[in-house]
């Protein structure tokens, strides 16, 4: 079974092969170049060097959400391209379940933060067995009530991800447990760890077809919210 | 000769398109999904949500435009695809499906400008238009007055110093209570107006003779409707519909015409949202009739966002030997004639 595995949900453009549960390749990018003019011609070097045709793959496993707008849709519209043209379909993985497994055998807590700017994270709360299993399952945060949540469960945490340069200093402020900080091979998103997952979701039958394929963004645009907002309010 | 069949691919603003075209002229098929009755509620196209209803719909229509074409992607021969000028997230979308399907389907990628697609839109219908031939393009983002001086080269030779042809009347529109978009709904109200009845500027460029400024004719509107409602005089819309309609067409007409005959083009053509525009089409058509030029027009579904002019002009690039590559970008202000 091989399964290519895709992840533009934040900076870092990752793509990675996974064939038979062996890791055949990955290819990843922390830079600040567009993920419209890397994440293809990575998926493509990669599945050359490990001399791969792409219509041998059984199946898409991409991050489906939450993150960047424009990352997820740059991820979203080359895996729903791919599915459609090798007729294989996709498998969305939440984005931070896949950044939660690349910390496989953690004891403690695993809590992936992601920059979602205004003081918020996209967050969740994870223990690692095969799978990560939801404590809080993922959402859009202010850093301080996802802190005091931590605090209330009182177990040692590990975090991980893009947002922890962000706020490590309010953790380490306003945490009452102990914590760690993952180190640079395992901070940031892997497609890798989106693959290996995707397989656990294609086997549990969370595969769709490619042209249903949309992003979970867990927040509205700003243009609805607004007008929402003027509703409530009785202004419209 | 072998059939070259183009899919083209269109998701520059608030249209979700795809085409299959033969040869650069046969349309096969021509699906647009439009998102307009959405983006309605808002008074205009909010680029994020039609950039999130693009990737909701974007397999549907390529599917659906191979379908209606009896083709698969074997069929294919090069795919085209926007990449500029429009929403950078909405361009996002459509670029990287066609880039997907290129890489994995192994047909040739084309990078198309979505206003060299509204000009090549005109080749669809009428066999007879051959460049070089001069083209107003006039949209809600654009107006530009272009000479084509061969298939796939173009020559900016009049362009809009400030507001868009289409963002004037959507402007206009809004001050007259019309709503969104602008354009068919003060035509409409137009006909029932009076051109002459109120003077609009028409304003001129300094040295400058093919180029646009509809500010200024947009300001004189606003102060015009204000000054009826502080001295409390009822407005007559149709009037104000119709004088300012005309201020835009004449301007629109005689650069044009004036930019054909400078360069010694004997044909006129026109393109883009606001060629859907009856009274523009109509006074273009009679001005070349009496100055001896042959005018030319798509079908308003071609005057639209459409994939089949993106297939057209597609095909043409194809033909000049242009292929891009799997990191080919959205480029939001790609500018006519521009090869990045």
């Amino acid at each position: 079974m091989k399964i290519l595995g895709v992840d533009s949900s934040g900076m870092t453009a990752s793509a990675a092969l996974v064939q038979d549960g062996v890791l055949a390749g990955e290819y990843t990018i922390n830079h600040k170049k567009t993920h419209s003019q890397t994440l293809l011609p990575m998926i493509s070097e990669m599945m050359k060097m490990v001399e791969t045709d792409i219509h041998s793959v059984d199946a898409i496993a991409v991050a489906a959400g939450p993150g960047s707008f424009t990352g997820l849709r740059i991820g979203a519209a080359t895996v729903k391209g791919l599915g459609f043209a090798i007729d294989k379909p996709v498998v969305p993985v939440p984005t931070l379940e896949g950044l939660a497994f690349n910390m496989w055998g953690s004891e403690d807590f695993v809590c992936p933060i992601m920059d979602a700017r205004r003081n918020q994270v996209y967050t969740g709360l994870y223990v690692l067995k095969d799978a990560p299993e939801t404590v809080i399952a993922q959402k859009a945060s202010d850093i301080h009530d996802l802190i005091s949540e931590i605090n209330d469960y009182g177990k040692p945490v590990t975090f991980l991800g893009d947002g922890v340069p962000v706020f490590k200093e309010i953790i380490l402020k306003e945490l009452s447990v102990p914590c760690r900080f993952a180190p640079a091979h395992l901070n940031l998103q892997r497609a890798a760890s989106v693959a290996l997952l995707g397989e656990i979701y294609y086997n549990q039958g969370k595969a769709i077809s490619a042209d249903e394929f949309a992003p979970f963004y867990l927040r509205k645009s700003q243009a609805e919210r607004e007008r929402e907002e003027m509703q409530r309010e009785g202004k419209l | 000769m072998k059939d070259i069949a183009v899919l083209g691919i269109e998701s520059s603003c608030d249209e979700t398109a795809a085409a299959v075209v033969l040869n650069g002229r046969e349309v096969k098929s021509n699906i647009i999904y439009s998102q307009i009755d959405i983006h309605k509620l808002y008074g205009g196209v909010v680029p994020e949500i039609a950039s999130r209803k693009h990737i909701e719909k974007i397999n549907y229509v390529i599917k659906e435009a191979l379908r209606e074409a009896e083709m698969t992607l074997e069929d294919i021969d090069a795919i085209a695809v926007t990449y500029g000028p429009g929403l950078v997230g909405a361009l996002l979308v459509g670029v990287g499906a066609a880039k997907a399907i290129s890489y994995a389907a192994d047909i040739p990628l084309v990078g198309v400008n979505h206003i060299e697609g509204h000009i090549s839109a005109n080749y669809i219908e009428n066999e007879s238009l051959v460049p070089p031939f001069m083209c107003l393009v006039a949209s809600g983002g654009h107006s530009h007055i272009v000479k084509v001086t061969d298939y796939g080269k173009y020559e900016i030779i009049g362009r809009t110093r400030d507001d868009a042809a289409g963002e004037a009347f959507d402007k206009v529109a809004r001050a007259l209570g019309l709503g969104y978009p602008g354009g068919p709904k003060v035509d409409a109200l137009a006909k029932e107006g009076n051109p002459d009845a109120i003077k609009f500027p028409r304003a001129v460029v300094e040295g400058a003779p093919y180029d646009f400024s509809f500010s200024g004719l947009k300001s004189a509107v606003l102060n015009y409707l204000n000054g009826c409602a502080m001295k409390k005089t009822e407005v007559n819309r149709a009037d104000v519909a119709a004088s300012f309609q005309q201020a835009v067409i004449d301007v629109l007409t005689e650069h044009t015409i004036q930019a054909a005959i400078d360069n010694n083009c004997k044909q006129v053509a026109l393109a883009g949202g606001v060629a859907a525009n009856s009274s523009l089409r109509e006074a273009l058509q009679n001005v070349c009739e009496r100055k001896g030029l042959e005018f030319f027009r798509p079908s308003n579904i071609f005057c639209t966002d459409n994939a089949a002019m993106i297939a057209v002009a597609g095909y043409h690039e194809f033909m000049n030997g242009v292929r891009s590559g799997l990191d080919l970008n959205a480029v939001p202000n790609l500018p006519i004639g521009a090869r990045v």
